[in-house]
């Protein structure tokens, strides 16, 4: 296996984690950082399965340093409106449809 | 019984993808030789700068724009500005974050130069600034902002306008972003330089707007 294929494997891992902590895990703040846990995993793949044949493709890595740094924004947002959203409620979970 | 079966599917979709790995065919178009082949057109030397800045400039320039829509909706959602004050700072991480910043700051300039034939360029550079703000703004030498003033305003817009404005220019040649061979390598250091500074500035505003609730303290 070459380590193209081992940074993939590695993202699929890391992306279905993510799903699995976004689905089950109430508290906002853990929330966002599966979220973050599934970008990295995508970027992981779109950096490993390009150069699973030994070449280094630089569009993909292009596009991840493009990626990267609006991850950084789109979770300093997401951490903004959810202080923003205890400040007003005082909960770090959203409402469950079951309780409503 | 929820968690078991979210658990397990992630497993089947772990093991269908990596499965799907392995039968994977080889790419039917090969872009780093098409990237190759235009290395000579595109004003620098390095391919992930080339590819940044001038093969797929439309990306970086809407980049840029997000950003600063980001931290736009986050001034515009409100800071909450009644957090506990922190404790006071060691003055040894004090004279460390002083020694560093300026170092912090000479590494992203040579970050910025080499990435013209080097990995290197705006996105790390701006990302080295970011991080030398917050440092100073951790070891409390300089506060949280508040309300941005013009000069920090033009500051966070200054990037994606000299972007913006030189992608325009190009239309008077042709297409948008496309340009001429002779400035292209000049094009792009004036771009980055704008990016740079402007990246800098936003990604340590993500972090200044939201802790200026002790900015009146110091």
């Amino acid at each position: 296996m070459s380590s193209g294929l081992i940074f993939t494997n590695a993202g699929v891992i890391l992306f279905a984690m993510g799903i699995v902590g976004i689905i089950l895990i109430r508290h906002l703040l853990r929330r966002i950082l599966a979220f973050n846990f599934m970008g990295s995993g995508v970027f992981l793949v779109l950096v490993g399965l390009p150069q699973r044949d030994g070449v280094v493709d630089p569009v993909p890595q292009a596009m991840v340093l493009t990626g990267i740094v609006v991850t950084v924004a789109a979770t300093a947002l997401a951490l903004a409106l959810l202080r923003r959203y205890y400040v007003l409620t005082g909960k770090l979970e959203l409402p469950q449809d079951d309780e409503a | 019984m929820r968690r078991m079966f979210v658990i397990l599917g992630a497993t089947f979709f772990v093991a269908f993808l990596i499965g799907s790995l392995f039968e994977l065919e080889p790419a039917a178009v090969s872009l780093p030789t098409k990237v190759a082949d235009n290395m000579a057109v595109s004003g620098v030397e390095h391919p992930v700068t080339a590819v940044l800045l001038n093969f797929r400039g439309y990306d970086t320039l809407l980049e840029i724009a997000v950003l600063l829509s980001a931290l736009v909706v986050i001034l515009a959602a409100g800071i909450d500005t009644s957090t506990e004050v922190r404790p006071s700072v060691d003055p040894v991480v004090k004279t460390l974050a002083r020694l560093v910043a300026p170092v912090m700051a000479m590494v992203a300039i040579y970050l910025l130069w080499a990435g013209a034939f080097r990995p290197g360029g705006a996105f790390q550079a701006g990302a080295v600034l970011g991080a030398a703000a917050v440092l100073l703004h951790l070891s409390e030498l300089i506060a949280g902002w508040k309300s941005p003033k013009v000069m920090l305003r033009l500051g966070l817009i200054g990037g994606f306008l000299i972007f913006l404005a030189v992608a325009a220019a190009m239309l008077v040649h042709g297409a948008l972003l496309e340009y001429p061979l002779d400035w292209a390598g000049d094009l792009i250091l004036l771009i980055e330089s704008g990016l740079t500074i402007s990246l800098g500035l936003i990604l340590a505003g993500l972090f200044l707007f939201l802790t200026r609730d002790d900015g009146g303290r110091v």
